[in-house]
């Protein structure tokens, strides 16, 4: 991401570079915002309301969000369910497998924090923020598939908050600030 | 076939393993020896025991209780098998030379409590990996990434 | 001259049904060994379980196998009442027979569906899922809950039918079998499916019983076993079903033995409401039980037939508020073990229809 930084930093830096810098970073958006397509990294009993939620009723492909198995044609990974201690360096390597930028929504209590198996278990990772960066928090056990919609609608609105130029991202209430540089290889969650 | 049934065919065949039966809960069990376990099994095979439903382990601090569960899907009935071992050695014959079924369910008791089972033939961790330290299910199991659970009851 | 080749399929993997890693080995392209090595969601429940009164067990078995909730809260709860000796209303046993058919569907639309996605099918998948989404929406009405019911208790259920419910789910019993012979028709009489999967894994029947197979898997294969008709528990005497069986054991049979049990819970479902409406609502729970329960010592063991087989939870006490041990005996993990046995000798793409036939829930696989 160097090279576009530096980039956007010299376009800015020119009389009416300020202005392709706004349109290109809108199409930019708009485009990534409206197919954010998902590596579905479900692990337990979310990973049901994640095939529900792209299923008929509640027909999540209207989004742009189409689950790919493979991490790298996606863009946003959803953790749906516990991870284990045997399980975390395949989420990890799989995280690191996917293409720039990527975002990750941690869907359900045991994405966010071990949930129901937070206390007297000896084989959990409690949350998946311990070692990747999560975007979009979505709260059940398990969340419903509305509030899985909802979650990359947020996101949806995050992304396109993002910009070329660093000094030009924007922060949105309610969503966690965008990730910088090194986060994403933050040290493993197994100790 | 009732378990009192069960009872009397057991002795009539098996006059050694009679005083070890016995009816709790509505449950048929077997309480024998580490050093007879094999034999007996092999008795309750010819018997007619042909499912093993499940091999587990209870830490009773001082021993290990081996626990079979077994079904003869002709009589209608079920029987538990019990077998304490001594802490220090948890060693126990194998049976998955009568049944293939324990093979699984052998490699986790031996995964989670660390009972050896002698004849397996393939006898590693299942569900922890490879390079896990300690059986968890042990009462004494410590890990320092463990929280305890406040006591909310 | 053939080269040896090892193949690493998941833990992610969208055909391994869950978290399952699978190490192949190949011949080209047939299969000369397979591993699965599983535990990839090993939670502790069963360690948990030892610091959770006997009440606060229920959700963590709701979390077992996540696509059939409610068989775990049952099996659990049985084991409870045989330790602490309760009887439950006949009202609520009631209930818990026709809840616990109704997840049989839904647990087998997955099945059925996963299964045929995994040849192709994706169609059917769509359509076995519309069936689900049925249930399940009964499922919210009672309780509150997609997936995770917490409905079963110790004693009882946690609440009555509520108002309309029966008349809803007798409208869906009596659409599902129409549903369940177009994909019949759809699914079972194409001819890619049945090229896919006829002859493909073949277990006989004696392996299956020395594999501790139950469940689907072991009826595929013929045998003529079932915990509901051999080993009755609750209700089930007082219903007329039959047991559908298959005859070759492949992985068609065991895909189309869960076919035809969808259609048979539907009359079980039937004939619970019709029996049903001779009790008097409300009562569905134990009275007087006490808030925090401390079975006496001792030991209980109790299994129900769930949608993958012989569900068992043995319980030791040790005359305290929580359990001193339990252990789930899984089905699915006794049916995952005959992966080995039945992938070997055939190609690879095979061994991903024999694992969607044997249809592992890791939740349970891995406890």
């Amino acid at each position: 991401m160097a090279g576009v930084d530096d980039f956007a930093q010299v376009l800015e830096s020119v009389p009416g570079g300020g202005i392709i810098l706004t349109s290109v970073d809108a199409v930019a958006d708009w485009a990534r915002g409206h197919s954010l397509w998902m590596m579905p990294m479900g692990t337990a009993c979310c990973a049901m309301e994640l095939i529900a939620a792209s299923f008929s009723r509640f027909d999540f492909d209207r989004h742009g969000s189409i689950p790919r198995p493979d991490p790298r044609h996606t863009d946003v990974m959803v953790v749906a369910g516990t991870i284990t201690r045997k399980m975390a360096p395949a989420v990890k390597l799989l995280w690191e497998q996917m293409p720039d930028p990527k975002w990750c929504i941690a869907m359900g209590n045991c994405a966010i924090s071990g949930g129901i198996f937070y206390y007297d278990t000896y084989s959990v990772v409690r949350g998946v923020d311990e070692f990747l960066p999560v975007d979009v928090y979505i709260a059940g056990c398990p969340p419903r598939p509305e509030a899985l919609q909802d979650a990359v609608l947020r996101l949806r609105e995050k992304v396109r908050a993002d910009s070329m130029s660093p000094g030009r991202r924007r922060a949105i209430e309610g969503v966690l600030p965008l990730p910088t540089a090194g986060d994403g290889t933050a040290e493993g969650g197994s100790e | 076939m009732s378990l009192v049934e069960l009872r009397e065919h057991l002795c009539a065949t098996f006059p050694d393993l009679c005083p070890l039966f016995s009816i709790e809960f509505g449950d048929g069990v077997l309480q024998v020896g580490p050093e007879r376990l094999h034999e007996a099994m092999e008795g309750l095979k010819t018997l007619g025991f042909d499912m093993l439903g499940m091999v587990t382990a209870v830490d009773f601090g001082e021993e290990f209780e081996l626990v079979y569960r077994l079904r003869a899907r002709e009589m209608g009935v079920a029987i538990i098998v019990r077998a304490r071992l001594p802490r220090h050695t948890p060693r126990a014959a194998s049976v998955t030379d009568l049944w293939p079924a324990a093979d699984w369910h052998e490699r986790e008791v031996y995964d989670l409590f660390g009972i050896v089972f002698e004849g397996h033939p393939d006898l590693r961790r299942i569900l922890l990996p490879d390079d896990w330290v300690g059986h968890p299910l042990r009462k004494d199991y410590e890990d320092p990434s463990i929280i305890r659970r406040p006591d909310y009851r | 001259m053939s080269e040896r080749l090892v193949v690493n399929i998941g833990p992610s993997h969208p055909s391994t049904h869950g978290v399952c890693r699978i190490v192949v080995e190949l011949d080209g392209e047939i299969v000369t060994h397979a591993e699965p090595i599983i535990g990839h969601l090993h939670r502790g429940i069963e360690k948990m379980a030892e610091n959770r009164t006997y009440l606060q067990i229920v959700p963590l078995t709701d979390r077992l196998d996540y696509v059939g909730s409610m068989y775990a809260n049952w099996a659990y709860c049985r084991a409870v009442e045989r330790l602490a000796g309760i009887r439950v209303p006949e009202r609520a046993e009631y209930i818990r027979v026709i809840v616990c058919e109704l997840q049989r569907i839904a647990s087998h639309m997955m099945g059925i569906g996963s299964a045929a996605a995994d040849t192709g099918a994706f169609t059917v998948f769509m359509y076995a899922f519309e069936q689900r989404e049925l249930v399940v929406d009964l499922f919210e009405a009672l309780c509150g809950s997609r997936l995770t019911y917490n409905y079963v208790r110790p004693g009882g259920v946690s609440a009555d039918l509520p108002d309309g419910w029966v008349d809803r789910c007798r409208t869906f019993i009596k659409g599902h079998p129409d549903a369940m012979r177009e994909i019949d028709r759809m699914l079972f009489g194409n001819v890619i499916f049945r090229a896919r999967t006829k002859g493909i894994g073949v277990l006989d029947a004696a392996d299956a019983v020395a594999w501790g197979a139950s469940g689907p898997v072991a009826r595929g294969s013929g045998v003529d076993y079932d915990l509901r008709r051999d080993d009755p528990y609750s209700m089930y005497p007082r219903f007329d079903f039959t047991v559908p069986l298959g005859e070759r054991g492949d992985s068609y049979d065991r895909a189309r033995v869960r076919l035809w049990e969808c259609v048979e819970s539907c009359r079980i479902v039937e004939q619970a409401l019709d029996q049903l409406a001779e009790y008097e609502p409300g009562v569905i729970m134990t009275e007087g039980l006490p808030r925090l329960l401390a079975p006496g010592r001792g030991d209980a063991y109790d299994h129900i037939e769930s949608a993958r087989g012989c569900l068992g939870v043995y319980l030791v006490s040790d005359g305290g508020v929580c359990p001193y041990r339990m252990k789930v005996r899984s089905p699915a993990f006794s049916n995952l073990a005959l992966l080995p046995l039945l992938a070997t000798g055939h190609t690879l793409s095979d061994l991903i229809v024999v694992l969607g036939s044997l249809d592992p829930v890791f939740g349970e696989v891995d406890r």
